[in-house]
């Protein structure tokens, strides 16, 4: 409960910080719409010739791109703004501030920034797979049995995010090391079917788990989805999230800071 | 007349050196950048599996030749100088660069040509994945190919840098102009070939593509080096076109900016 209230304290003085660009979150939203037209744009081309996309309809796909537009959103929200901060705070040693606070470091680094810029992304997101979803099935039935999957997505996000984060204990004049990771992650825009068997989705399932970012939760809002892949959406999500923690306390060991 | 010749020839060099240097320093850094683009890649994988699954007009070997040099003409075309100008107003640096014998711009193009050639063998690499995925597809372009692919790849290094810099001039009013260039970018993403080739578009779409320089920044070059005919009069002469009006508005920003500017030191 404790770490709840730190959240709304957080979050409000982020929230004052960033009203002072109001024009932004106009751009933002600009923005927004912009890329979604042309992601709608982008996707429409697989169907010009071909009914399906690697046996999914035109509706269920929009389905993965609306989890990835609302994923994506949430990473400009919290993701984004947090963890690239890490990187500034090794370099001018200002992480010595937060070591010594009595919260968890992990905690704080990750959730201590909120920026509104990614909130057009997630509710255009959440419009478009509702829309595609309704299309493709007559009804939003599936939305609690796809509970599970879907939050594994976020906390797998996360995860993987915040491992890329903590490597710039080490490499610290890298900003960029979370922009490879993005870009790997623009694979989850379309199911993981519609791409080559052998390589391709064998990275895209196993070393950068796009696959279960958003096409098995996709599969089960649309109510496509076996129950191993739910089961091992779970078992990742816990893995990676052990993992970032493990992680994050065995890079500490290696951070020498700028006062001791 | 020599003399004036001799000081810009030591004016390009220093500026070269001392960037090269300076990319050379933080070469893993540029190497993430490199590694970042690799959305070329990504496509390819989807395009060749739609080519083989529904015939469209293009082979899968054509399409891994195709993105293949999608991959090599974003890296070596990637602009970048809306962020370093916005940071160097900001925090007052342009400040110094503006009491240097030359204008400051002169700064921001050696940096971008210094850091090409430390990028130059990641991309090289990355080629070699593409074509280690779909073997049977590896080729080398022919040498005509190559110098035309690379004479227009500077021309559209050029042009993007012209209109990068013209936005960037909004940096004197606003701190976040970077904004700006987000939506321009959305359009080059969409419209450039960079997400499937133009013979993918709707025939509308292709057409009012065409009409903007973005089909020639990536679809034109890419199309060359594959060795498939492509529309280099067109593309050249509307690349000019819009670099002209983009060096128009920079000019006129530059002038009214620098009025504008007051940061420390200035």
């Amino acid at each position: 409960m404790r770490l709840l209230r730190l959240i709304r304290i957080f979050w409000a003085t982020a929230l004052l910080a960033e009203i002072e660009y109001r024009v932004n979150f106009l751009l933002a939203a600009l923005n927004s719409m912009a890329s979604l037209a042309g992601a709608l744009f982008g996707l429409s081309l697989f169907f010009r010739h071909g009914a399906t996309l690697g046996g999914w309809s035109w509706n269920e796909a929009l389905v993965v791109l609306g989890l990835f537009t609302a994923l994506s959103g949430l990473s400009s929200t919290l993701l984004t703004p947090n963890l690239n901060r890490i990187v500034e705070q090794v370099k001018d040693g200002t992480l010595d501030f937060v070591l010594l606070k009595p919260v968890d470091s992990q905690f704080w680094l990750s959730l201590r920034r909120f920026s509104p810029w990614g909130i057009p992304d997630v509710l255009f997101g959440l419009g478009l797979l509702i829309y595609g979803a309704s299309g493709a099935s007559g009804a939003l039935l599936n939305l609690p049995g796809a509970l599970l999957p879907l939050i594994a997505c976020v906390v797998i996000l996360y995860s993987l995010w915040f491992i890329m984060a903590t490597t710039t204990v080490w490499f610290v004049q890298i900003y960029n090391v979370t922009e490879v990771l993005r870009s790997m992650l623009d694979a989850g825009r379309f199911p993981i079917d519609a791409f080559p068997s052998g390589a391709y989705r064998f990275v895209f399932t196993f070393l950068v788990p796009v696959a279960f970012l958003t096409t098995v939760p996709a599969r089960a809002v649309l109510g496509l989805a076996h129950g191993v892949d739910v089961v091992l959406s779970g078992a990742v999500a816990i893995a990676l999230f052990a993992c970032s923690r493990a992680f994050w306390r065995f890079a500490l060991r290696f951070y020498t800071s700028a006062s001791s | 007349m020599f003399e004036a010749i001799r000081l810009w020839a030591l004016k390009i060099r220093v500026q070269l050196a001392a960037q090269i240097a300076l990319v050379a320093t933080y070469r893993a850094e540029v190497v993430l950048w490199a590694l970042s683009g690799t959305l070329p890649i990504i496509m390819m994988g989807l395009w060749t599996k739609a080519a083989t699954d529904a015939p469209a007009g293009i082979t899968p070997v054509q399409m891994v030749r195709y993105f293949a040099a999608v991959l090599l003409v974003r890296q070596m075309t990637f602009v970048w100088v809306i962020w370093e100008f916005e940071q160097d107003v900001m925090q007052g640096h342009l400040s110094h660069f503006l009491l240097r014998p030359f204008s400051p711009i002169w700064h921001y193009i050696a940096g971008h040509i210094g850091e090409r050639l430390v990028r130059l063998p990641v991309v090289l690499a990355l080629i070699g994945l593409c074509f280690a995925l779909y073997p049977s597809a590896a080729f080398v372009p022919s040498l005509s190919d190559l110098l035309l692919g690379f004479a227009v790849i500077a021309f559209v290094l050029l042009t993007r840098f012209v209109m990068q810099l013209a936005s960037a001039m909004m940096c004197f009013y606003t701190d976040r102009a970077s904004n700006i260039e987000t939506l321009q970018f959305t359009a080059y993403m969409f419209l450039s070939g960079a997400i499937a080739p133009l013979e993918m578009f709707p025939p509308q779409v292709r057409a009012f593509a065409e009409l903007t320089p973005y089909p020639y920044f990536v679809y034109l070059p890419a199309r060359i080096l594959m060795g498939e005919p492509a529309p280099v009069a067109q593309g050249f002469t509307v690349m000019t076109l819009w670099g002209l009006v983009f060096l128009g508005l920079q000019q006129i920003g530059w002038r009214r900016g620098l009025r504008h500017y007051s940061s420390y030191g200035a």
